[in-house]
């Protein structure tokens, strides 16, 4: 699960492209049966960013549910709440900060997905094209320096909003939570 | 109606081996020192823990039964639990924290408006735990577990991480609590003070056994165990405030078959309260001496005299016509009394000794 984490992102890419393309073993079946191609598309630039940031997004929330006391669940349980009632009422709400910090994180990553999404989606203009390819297609045209310097003003103003937010979330939270 | 647990567990360090019955409606003290295996019995009367074998049953009803089989899990005993931090939850507010169990409930006797009302805490309901101080965070605790309308309530050493102010401030709120629902409480401590101003019965931990157990008033003063071998050992009577005398600023209060007098109470006639005379506190004689300070002599019968080798000591048990006293004299002095074993003794009790602890 934590592969994509340490694989080179264009292998990851390339893993999705020989398993969701029109003739890998699942992209096949999703293309015969229901018409679905992923390769090239919007969505397919979506999996690609999905896979990347899964890694991410799961040890966000272990990290938080393990951070969790269980005392507080044992409290519950003596209250007379079952198991789902305790997830949703007690573990999922103590462990909203680390959970929605990680989403931002991931958020923000996806948006300066390169190797996988090329690989898998390429990069084209309006569909699969993100933040970085759009600064490097940019970059390889003669006079496109300008254009490469505000899409990198763009990525910058958006990854630092990110990481303010994501502070600021879990300040808020936390100090709710009065920790 | 009673409340009986039988249970075997065998920890790496301690093995656990308890069998009592309690009376219910009451307080029963589980006392006894830390690691003596009164948390154990707590958490698996909660349900929290599985023993290797045990039985337990509140009023004829099987929580835990591990030779048929019987374990019903904690969201269904329907078992109030206060422990000693108060575990509430930080994402709520007091009053959300009030309603967690109640709405997980089948409506009950228990009234919200009447419970803040008894713990004081109408002030806190918008609050977080995080802003509350320790004794309103273990009143919102207490609270919220009796909401769930519970058939017992366990509370495990609820006051212990509390300083002498805070457990000042939350006593007197247990003991209206317990006068006002009448309700089977066990109630875990190793705090002679909480024992005595809310227990009804007793029992006596010491690792992993049962070394006594029964009503207060019995266990308190039996020279023979651990509760009247301590420095501040003592009997306690329960009594009725039989009479006041304004111009001499004295209440007669009667109990145990005799009558005490004691510094004038500001409570009406026929109110029950609880009273402790420190063993050394009393003072034995062979008649009455004629000119002295002391208000009470209380003839009584000498029940034991059991020697505290260690202290250079004897602890004296004097049977009254309807309970005991305590006194602790040197063996010099029963000596010097000639007392014996069934022989008559008086008793002189200072009125300013006697505690009255309240109801």
């Amino acid at each position: 699960m934590h592969l994509p984490l340490v694989l080179p992102p264009v292998v990851t890419g390339w893993l999705l492209l020989i398993t969701f393309g029109v003739r890998g073993p699942v992209g096949a079946l999703l293309h015969d049966w229901f018409g679905i191609r992923l390769v090239f598309t919007t969505a397919g630039a979506s999996l690609a960013c999905g896979v990347m940031i899964f890694p991410i997004m799961v040890r966000a929330i272990r990290l938080s549910f393990e951070a969790a006391d269980p005392g507080l669940e044992q409290a519950a349980r003596t209250l007379g709440a079952g198991r789902l009632d305790r997830l949703f009422t007690i573990t999922l709400p103590l462990a909203s900060p680390g959970i929605l910090v990680g989403g931002i994180v991931a958020y923000a990553t996806c948006l300066g997905e390169f190797g996988a999404v090329i690989t898998f989606a390429a990069s084209i203009p309006g569909e699969t094209q993100t933040l970085p390819l759009a600064i490097y297609a940019a970059l390889q045209v003669p006079g496109g320096e300008a254009k490469a310097a505000q899409l990198s003003l763009v990525s910058i103003t958006l990854a630092l909003t990110g990481l303010l937010l994501s502070e600021w979330f879990a300040k808020r939270l936390n100090a709710m939570l009065g920790r | 109606m009673s409340l009986s647990i039988h249970l075997r567990h065998a920890f790496p360090s301690i093995s656990l081996d308890v069998t009592f019955e309690a009376p219910t409606p009451g307080v029963t003290a589980l006392f006894g020192p830390s690691g003596a295996g009164k948390s154990t019995i707590i958490a698996a009367a909660a349900g929290l823990l599985r023993p290797d074998a045990c039985r337990i049953a509140v009023d004829g009803r099987v929580l835990g039964d591990t030779a048929a089989g019987v374990w019903l899990p904690p969201e269904r005993r329907r078992i109030g639990l206060v422990f000693q931090d108060a575990r509430l939850f930080p994402h709520m507010s007091v009053a959300n924290n009030l309603r967690y169990g109640m709405r997980r409930a089948e409506p009950g006797p228990i009234q919200f408006d009447e419970i803040i009302a008894l713990l004081g805490i109408e002030a806190l309901l918008a609050r977080r735990p995080h802003t509350l101080s320790g004794g309103e965070r273990q009143r919102v605790a207490i609270g919220r577990a009796l909401l769930a309308q519970p058939r017992l309530l366990l509370m495990d050493e609820p006051l212990a991480s509390l300083d002498a102010p805070r457990k000042a401030e939350i006593l007197p709120f247990l003991t209206r609590l317990k006068t006002t629902l009448r309700l089977p409480v066990l109630y875990v401590t190793h705090a002679l003070d909480e024992v005595n101003r809310l227990a009804d019965s007793v029992v006596l931990i010491d690792q992993g056994r049962v070394v006594g157990a029964g009503a207060l008033a019995d266990i308190a003063t039996r020279a023979d165990l651990p509760f009247a071998q301590r420095d501040d050992a003592g009997a306690l009577l329960h009594c009725e405030v039989a009479g006041h005398d304004a111009g001499r600023e004295l209440t007669r209060l009667s109990g145990g078959g005799v009558t005490f007098l004691v510094p004038l109470l500001d409570l009406p006639l026929g109110s029950r309260v609880r009273v402790r005379i420190p063993a050394r506190e009393i003072t034995l004689a062979g008649k009455a001496p004629e000119s002295i300070s002391m208000h009470n002599m209380i003839t009584g019968t000498v029940r034991r005299i059991a020697r505290e080798g260690a202290r250079r000591s004897a602890m004296v048990e004097i049977a009254l016509p309807d309970g005991a006293l305590l006194s602790r004299v040197t063996p010099d002095a029963i000596g010097n009394l000639g007392l014996v074993e069934g022989g008559p003794v008086l008793a002189l009790i200072k009125s300013t000794a006697i505690e009255v602890l309240g109801a």
